[in-house]
């Protein structure tokens, strides 16, 4: 080329240019173009076989990806069954709302538009927010559930201006008894972020998808969860469906059958009423538990969709503890209803039971006088008659005589003190005190005043209600009984003996005559002909006596009602233990039991009964609890703090505090109780002044074994 | 062709006609007909009936120009540049009145987009300058300031519009006349230098940030998988995914679903390749280069300098189209608001690109009436 830098100098002449040259130039410059046009000819075919053959794979999975959507579609959930087959948790097909924070624009107004559309309130509104803040963005955050199809239809059309919003049909968890079955049961929930991180399974942020969070729920997650279906369908860029591809129906999980007695555990629940506390009633001949209530409750339909905050600061605020399972959770002094236990230990150290003492209303120790519950005393008290008359001073002075050890092996031996294997999230075991358990957890040497404390079921000693229940079975049946909650378990301890047949026959003998004979609870007779309960009152003592007398003041203060009990008493079916909370004495417990009783023998008399007991109290259970939440709505709505975003805070707290309320009667257990009033007999209502003994004492004094003392009034 | 005529088969002014060009148009028309019926649905409506008959309109206008007469041609260049300048400056000020830019001109229910009609102008009247140009003035001054006028003029308007894609295209068809009619090779070379030396300055201080984000994409298709990279990894998908023979007709699933953008325009080819696969691509490829090479012959076959620089110059705008719609939808440069000829629904590229081609014809005519003169290498 004539590049004229590369040339001699400037003074070199130019070459003439003529028309031929120019032509020249063409031709071979046309050429150049030619060639580089050809060039990048062969370049785009080359590419083209690169794109079309070398990165076909590649290129052909990227299409399939883009053009097929796959769908999780959530299993619907094993059912939870009662005994009978019938469903304390099934699945309602439904119309739900969810969001999917990361992918919502303006998260505010699309919040707000949702509120409007779906007519929620502004308590729900508010708790939706502040979850979409904090949930991280692939988790779902439920709406609502439940609607109406043209709400549904509403929110569908609109969806092209709401990114994020995801309606759908599908199923949500129903609960037929709502709050009966609360803490039983369980609810179930969204999985949370650390929930997805241990089990980072894509069905777990599906929308609409719940997993177990509380009770047998979470128990039988595995069981219950089934298998995703999924649904392949063709999309377009913007996400419209354009066919369904293939489609594999999901598997629903399998279901779960207890032992409960569905319309047995409403019953209880209900009857509890006003009160708070449980009822566990247990088949005798197979160790089913029948009714595990817990109540006050909370409702597991309104807890899947998230716990809102009015909703938990009503149930928090509430001195009744509507968030702890008091059937597993609660400890309490068992009181009096350790008696017959204590009965079977003096048995089997060899006490005679038809050996008498003399009870005068209280027995000297040492230098320290305990009182009788009965300043009047009891006359001359044999075995049984301890257990019917409740006599304290017949235990004092045979638990002197044995010591504190039998006992306690005895009461491990009942079930107190024990763990049962169970399919339940938290169990309590409580406390069976004896010198070496003392020594090690206060180091202090056990006192005489210690056995006294826990032959009556006070001082350290405490158990649930469920191990009250299992102690009354054993009892029933001399055998080691072991409770059972599903029924693909099997039925264990019964070929483990306990008790001798004699003294099983005794001691419910003397526990029939607490309910049929002259005992301290003559009212929790049967209204039901040629059945027989026995029983044994209880009465626990939360705080000392300068606080308060256990049946008046302030609820907290009041005396904790134990009923332990078994039907028919000389073959006995069913055995349970009912527990009410600040009851004021055991005679708040066992109307409840023989209700409940009556239920199962005359279902018809039994709700006869509930019936008009609800008409005082203003409805069901569950009917009290939503018009007090619409009340508590309407009063505290706006001024409410958010609840913890995790559910597990929530079982943390309720189970710390469950364990400080426990530990509460330790404040007294260090000095020596005196028993409250447990006489009830025939017809006295609760609180009364207790009559004298409605059966004269038929042991001879002359036996008393016990040193004789006068009466005496209860030191303090 | 000549054989048939000789033969007496087919009559002579049928026989005449430039069957070696005509037929792969036909058929890439056709082609790109059924492509634009699959990106459409699977119906005429809307792309591929209109494509049609606007390569029915677009025909005659062609046998028109094809048969305009030498000296009226000669006589009605410069006017013909200046009224499409003067347009361009309507559209300026059209768009400054009526607030707002646009790129096109409206009489009745035509759209007229002068932009597209200076392509094949500027080439004209290139062509004609250097015929003009005594020749012993190639390498001065007076060879390269007038031509430059006729390159920059419209540009500049173009760039104010703004439409960096056409005025591009433009300068194209303009340097590659310059280069053809021998100017001196070390002004391109001093030029290409200055415009690489030049590019971080356009860069940062002459494009739009939306220019630049094409630019940015182009050299990491990665860094923005969602925005603008998408498009070209779209198509890539769209390519790849044919395979050696494609997913049959109208099975498209990356147009059909939405997944490509402009199926119908800018992406046409992706939409081909999807359905066709590389059969359907290397046939595509082939009709171009069949066309092109009649624009060489013809070119070659030119017996002035007016004739063989605007056949020189209208192939290469033809090429220019082609070139980078290809290698923008194959992911070698940045996207480009640059139709496919004959394939790309659009009225606009089809007016453009058929003028070209009857400016081609007209110059074949001419060749086969007078024998050329001059010499030969």
């Amino acid at each position: 080329m004539k590049i004229p830098f590369l040339r001699d100098g400037p003074e070199r002449p130019a070459r003439m240019i003529n028309a031929s040259i120019l032509r020249s130039t063409f031709e071979r410059r046309s050429v150049v173009i030619g060639a580089v046009q050809g060039g990048i000819g062969v370049l785009l075919a080359l590419r083209l076989g690169y794109l079309a053959i070398a990165e076909n794979e590649k290129y052909r999975l990227e299409s399939e990806s883009n053009r097929v959507n796959l769908t999780l579609i959530p299993p619907r959930r094993g059912w939870i069954l009662d005994r009978n087959g019938a469903p304390l948790a099934s699945n309602r097909a439904d119309f739900r709302v969810d969001l999917i924070p990361e992918r919502l624009v303006n998260a505010e107004a699309t919040i707000d538009q949702l509120g409007a559309l779906l007519a929620l309130e502004p308590a729900r509104i508010a708790d939706i927010k502040a979850k979409v803040e904090t949930a991280r963005g692939f988790q779902p955050v439920e709406v609502a559930s439940g609607l109406r199809y043209e709400q549904f239809a509403a929110l569908s059309v609109r969806l092209p201006d709401l990114p994020g919003v995801v309606p759908q049909r599908g199923f949500s968890r129903f609960y037929p008894t709502a709050s009966s079955v609360g803490h039983l049961i369980g609810y179930v929930g969204p999985a949370s972020a650390e929930e997805y991180e241990k089990d980072p399974n894509p069905i777990l942020i599906t929308p609409g998808y719940k997993i177990g969070k509380d009770g047998l729920e979470k128990q039988f997650e595995k069981d219950l969860r089934g298998v995703p279906g999924a649904r392949r369908v063709e999309v377009t860029a913007g996400g419209r469906i354009v066919r369904d591809l293939e489609t594999r129906e999901d598997v629903q999980g399998a279901p779960v059958r207890l032992t409960i007695d569905g319309p047995l555990q409403d019953y209880a629940a209900r009857r509890i009423g006003l009160e708070s506390g449980s009822v566990v009633v247990m088949d005798c001949r197979s160790g089913d538990l029948l009714c595990m209530a817990s109540m006050p409750s909370f409702d597991p339909n309104s807890f899947s969709d998230g716990i809102g905050g009015v909703e938990y600061a009503m149930l928090r605020e509430d001195e009744r503890v509507p968030l702890r399972n008091k059937v597993l959770q609660g400890l309490y002094p068992p009181g009096s209803t350790v008696k017959p236990m204590v009965s079977m230990a003096l048995m089997q150290a060899g006490v005679d039971p038809a050996e008498t003492v003399f009870c005068g209303g209280g027995l000297r120790v040492g230098n320290r006088v305990f009182g009788c519950w009965n300043r009047r005393g009891h006359g001359s008290v044999d075995m049984a008659k301890g257990i019917y008359q409740s006599c304290d001073v017949y235990f004092y002075a045979m638990a002197q005589r044995v010591g504190m050890d039998p006992i306690a092996a005895m009461a491990r031996r009942c079930g107190m003190g024990q763990e049962f294997p169970l399919p339940v999230t938290s169990q309590f075991y409580g406390t069976v005190p004896d010198a070496a358990w003392k020594m090690k957890k206060w180091g202090r040497e056990w006192q005489a005043f210690d056995t006294v404390n826990a032959t009556i079921g006070q001082g350290y000693m405490l158990s649930s209600p469920l191990q009250l229940a299992v102690m009354a079975s054993r009892l029933a049946t001399g055998r080691h009984v072991m409770p059972r909650l599903t029924l693909d378990t099997k039925p264990e301890g019964f070929d483990k003996i306990d008790f001798p047949s004699d003294q099983v026959e005794y001691v419910r003998q003397a526990m029939s005559d607490v309910v049929n004979g002259p005992g301290t609870a003559g009212r929790a007779r049967l209204p039901v002909d040629g059945t027989l309960m026995a029983g044994k009152t209880g009465t626990a003592q939360v705080v000392s006596l300068s606080i308060s007398n256990g049946k008046s003041g302030p609820w907290k203060y009041r005396d904790h009602g134990l009923f332990i009990f078994f039907a028919p008493y000389d073959n006995p079916r069913y055995a349970g233990a009912v527990v009410i909370e600040h009851g004021g004495g055991s005679g708040a417990a066992y109307p409840i039991a023989r209700d409940v009783m009556t239920f199962m023998f005359d279902p018809a008399k039994g709700m006869e009964a509930l019936t008009a007991l609800e008409a005082g109290w203003g409805g069901t259970a569950q009917q009290r609890l939503e018009r007090r939440y619409a009340a508590y709505a309407a009063e505290r709505g706006a001024t409410v703090s958010r609840p913890p975003q995790r559910d597990e805070e929530i079982f943390d707290r309720v189970e710390a505090e469950a364990r400080v309320a426990a530990a509460r009667t330790e404040a007294i257990a260090d000095d020596v109780i005196a028993p409250r009033p447990e006489a009830n007999p025939s017809g006295t209502p609760p609180g009364a002044a207790a009559p004298p003994p409605a059966a004269p004492a038929e042991a001879s004094p002359a036996a008393n074994a016990a040193p004789a003392s006068p009466p005496v009034e209860a030191s303090e | 062709m000549n054989t048939l005529a000789a033969r007496g088969i087919v009559p002579e002014p049928i026989a005449r006609q430039p069957w070696e060009m005509l037929i792969p148009l036909v058929l890439l028309t056709a082609f790109g007909g059924m492509v634009l019926y699959s990106a459409g649905g699977g119906a005429m409506q809307p792309f591929a009936l209109s494509h049609f008959i606007r390569f029915g309109v677009f025909a005659i206008m062609t046998a028109i120009i094809a048969a305009m007469p030498r000296e009226a041609v000669r006589v009605l260049t410069y006017p013909a540049y200046l009224v499409i300048l003067l347009m361009l400056l309507g559209v300026e000020i059209v768009g400054q009145v009526g607030g707002g830019s646009q790129r096109w001109l409206e009489a009745g229910p035509i759209r007229i987009q002068p932009s597209e009609i200076m392509k094949p102008a500027v080439v004209l009247a290139m062509a004609r300058f250097y015929e003009t140009l005594p020749s012993g003035m190639i390498g001065s001054w007076r060879s390269v300031v007038p031509s430059g006028m006729l390159i920059v003029l419209p540009i500049s308007l173009v760039l104010l519009q703004p439409d960096l894609g056409t005025s591009v295209a433009i300068a194209f068809g303009g340097v590659v006349v310059m280069f053809l009619a021998g100017l001196p090779l070390w002004w391109f070379l001093l030029a290409g230098g200055a415009g690489i030396a030049a590019m971080p300055l356009i860069y940062f201080f002459a494009l739009r940030p939306y220019q630049q984000a094409r630019v940015t994409t182009f050299l990491d298709p990665e860094s923005d998988p969602l925005g603008a990279g998408y498009h070209i990894a779209q198509s890539k998908i769209a390519i790849g995914s044919g395979g050696l023979f494609g997913k049959g007709f109208n099975n498209g699933t990356q147009s059909h679903l939405n997944y490509l953008p402009e199926p119908h325009t800018d992406f046409v080819f992706a939409t081909m390749a999807e359905e066709w696969g590389l059969a359907g691509g290397l046939f595509v490829l082939l009709m171009y280069t069949l066309i092109l090479r009649w624009g060489w012959k013809v070119a070659s076959e030119s017996q002035d300098r007016f004739c063989a620089l605007l056949a020189a110059g209208a192939t290469a705008t033809i090429f220019f189209y082609i070139a980078i719609n290809l290698l923008m939808v194959m992911g070698m440069a940045p996207a480009k608001g640059i139709p496919l000829p004959w394939m790309s629904h659009g009225g606009s590229s089809m007016m453009t690109n058929m003028i070209c081609i009857g400016l081609l014809m007209m110059v074949n005519r001419w060749n086969r009436e007078a024998p050329r003169r001059g010499l030969t290498i």
